[in-house]
């Protein structure tokens, strides 16, 4: 038998404290200087957004949010992040299924030219897609033959809209892939599961979490976007301005109505971006857990 | 090449697997070389071979998950050649498992039959035995992640037996598990296929395992079937030196390739003895090692046990004469020998 005895701790070693403590003084210091870089970065343009939101209470910032203009903004920058959101999705999830399960030609070419549309500034993505789609570009003249329009209209912002968060869903969905490899589709295969079947349960569940990052990372990259944007779109109040373009006109009309409705705008971009990093940090967890 | 009588017990019609003239290469690599193979109906098949020997491109061939270059694939007399893996009614396990990971042990089990839309009753219930059956009874709800790697071994066994396949091919399954897990695992392998019957070929290069469990070995190195027959077939009788050393411990006496249990020590000089010197006696559990040297410089052991060289009264420096016991199973200079030949 074991003799059971309460033993009171035996004191430690003041030495073997210090050691053990895992905060020195350069740890504080540097704590120090991070948190007060991330304030004056973030926070305190966060707080001065606020703060000139609602300067003169609720009221005229509800009456911004309830104008014309700024519901046919907030719809038009639901409907073009939407779509290329969606189709982003789809294409990252296609080609991250093509990138990591065959080997063909071409195929690190075809990786590397997908990040080419973010890395370069997105004025030039807009300039770029004005020489090919414009009246005068390659194919804008046929296009516009044919009745479809695509610049200074919701093609064209659509489809700057998606080259500028082309790869967010892609890059999140590869390395997930690659890291569960190829024989649990294999496993499926051999227990009767056809391409489909395999595709919806297991390939799909098994980047789940990546996925759902890569979307949020998406949808707040095209809801923010500006530049590309701005240079297809032609930014008509209430016909084809986003809220980002919305926040930049009236920034710049001077005079307090405009201000305030700048604000107001920027206030809830804001919002909806502080919402998804709460879902994106909600998401990262789960990731690395499964 | 199938001598011994077909496996005892099931009455229902069972199928094995025709293999014909299989080749496959990779690039100028020859992975498979014209490979012919019979699997028993309802046995349980050992394919054991060295690293590399091309017995995983083997079984990924039976199941569909590679293809030929040339050569043929039956599967209970249909001719499987060309059919994708959904539809060759073969279950594979993996080495490594391939578990869904993000589905229950039940919900892993239960896969097969959910593709094959069976009604729910029915499905839980098939579960529930097989579940009996690999003893996870009691790990249903619980993820991949959350069960050891025995456990998960025999959740992808039941897996694989769900959908009843009419052959059950087993890649290395014991391969990532200790040695103990392993030991269990390979006996219990031997009592499920005495309750399910279903024709079995596993691949291993562990020649214990094959020994142990299989009713036929087949013995394949370099994309070639050196040897095929029933565990104490293949030890008694191998049909060349490759076979005979994979199979067990070999040394060399007097030039000839013997097992170093099969050697007599003798303290005089008699026919057919090579003289040697004790360098060394090492003990290994119950067993001595003597490891000796002869006269033409050839460094022969002999396996003994401890009240062998109490007897014997045999110490290292010590002169004695070796004879084998037995004479050489094969006709002497077949020819291939065990190293792997330079490419
Ligand atoms: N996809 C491939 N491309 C090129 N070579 C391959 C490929 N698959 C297998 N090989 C080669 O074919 C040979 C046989 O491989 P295989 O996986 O069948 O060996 P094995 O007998 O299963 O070995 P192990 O016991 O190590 O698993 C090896 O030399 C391997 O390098
Ligand atoms: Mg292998």
């Amino acid at each position: 038998m074991v003799d059971v005895r309460t033993v009171a701790p035996a004191p430690v070693d003041a030495r073997v404290r210090r050691a053990r403590r895992r905060t020195t003084r350069t740890a504080w210091v540097l704590r120090l200087v991070a948190i007060g870089y991330v304030l004056a970065l973030v926070a305190l343009p966060v707080a001065s957004v606020v703060q000139h939101t609602f300067a003169d209470g609720l009221g005229p910032v509800w009456e911004v949010l309830t104008s014309d203009d700024f519901l046919a903004a907030l719809r038009l920058t639901a409907v073009v992040a939407g779509i290329a959101t969606l189709l982003n999705t789809v294409f990252g999830v296609g080609m991250g299924v093509l990138l990591v399960r065959y080997r063909f030609w071409g195929r690190r070419f075809v990786s590397a030219v997908i990040d080419l549309p973010v890395s370069i500034s997105p004025i030039v993505v807009g300039v770029a897609l004005i020489l090919v789609y414009g009246t005068y570009g390659w194919f804008g003249g046929a296009l516009e033959d044919a009745g479809f329009r695509v610049i200074f209209s919701v093609p064209g912002m659509v489809l700057a809209t998606v080259l500028v968060s082309l790869p967010l869903v892609l890059r999140e969905v590869v390395p997930t892939l690659e890291e569960a490899g190829i024989e649990q589709e294999q496993a499926a295969q051999s227990l009767g599961a056809s391409a489909w079947q395999r595709f919806w349960r297991v390939t799909l569940p098994t980047i789940r979490w990546a996925l759902a990052y890569g979307v949020a990372l998406s949808l707040a990259r095209s809801l923010g976007e500006f530049g590309a944007v701005r240079v297809v779109s032609g930014s008509v109040a209430g016909e084809s301005q986003t809220l980002t373009l919305y926040v930049n006109d009236s920034y710049q009309e001077f005079g307090p109505d405009a201000q305030r409705q700048a604000f107001a705008a920027a206030f809830v971009l804001m919002a909806i971006a502080v919402a998804l990093i709460v879902v994106i940090a909600a998401l990262r967890p789960q990731e690395e857990r499964s | 090449m199938n001598q011994s009588a077909g496996h005892s017990g099931s009455a229902e019609a069972q199928s094995g697997i025709v293999v014909r003239g299989v080749h496959r290469s990779f690039g100028d690599f020859v992975a498979l070389e014209d490979i012919d193979l019979e699997v028993k109906p309802g046995g349980l098949t050992a394919l054991l071979g060295p690293s590399g020997g091309g017995k995983s491109t083997l079984l990924r061939i039976i199941a569909g998950l590679d293809y030929p270059d040339r050569g043929a694939v039956e599967i209970g007399g249909r001719d499987a050649t060309f059919l994708p893996p959904q539809r060759r009614s073969v279950g594979f396990v993996f080495q490594h498992y391939a578990a869904f990971k993000h589905l229950t042990t039940a919900r892993n089990v239960a896969f097969g039959l959910e593709i094959r839309k069976r009604p729910r009753a029915e499905v839980h219930d098939r579960v529930a035995e097989l579940l009996e059956l690999v003893h996870l009874e009691q790990f249903a709800d619980r993820l991949p992640s959350q069960l050891s790697g025995g456990q998960r071994q025999r959740m992808a066994l039941a897996r694989a037996l769900a959908v009843q396949p009419e052959v059950l091919l087993l890649d290395e399954p014991f391969g990532a598990l200790d040695a103990k897990v392993r030991k269990e695992l390979r006996d219990w392998l031997r009592r499920l296929h005495d309750e399910v019957h279903v024709t079995t070929l596993f691949v291993t290069h562990d020649q214990e395992e094959a020994l142990e469990v299989a009713d036929e070995i087949v013995v394949i190195s370099q994309g070639r079937i050196e040897q095929v027959g029933s565990p104490a077939q293949l030890y008694d009788h191998p049909a060349n030196e490759f076979v005979m050393s994979f199979l067990g411990p070999v040394t060399r006496l007097g030039g000839v390739l013997v097992r170093p249990h099969d050697i007599e020590v003798l303290t005089d000089e008699r026919a057919g003895a090579v003289q040697v010197e004790v360098t060394k006696l090492l003990r290994v559990g119950y067993e001595v090692r003597a490891e000796t040297r002869a006269q033409d410089g050839s460094t022969p052991w002999v396996q003994l046990t401890r009240a062998q060289v109490a007897e014997l009264d045999l110490a290292e420096g010590a002169t004695v004469w070796l004879r084998p016991l037995v004479a050489t199973p094969f006709p002497a200079g077949s020819p291939r020998a065990p190293e792997p030949v330079p490419a």
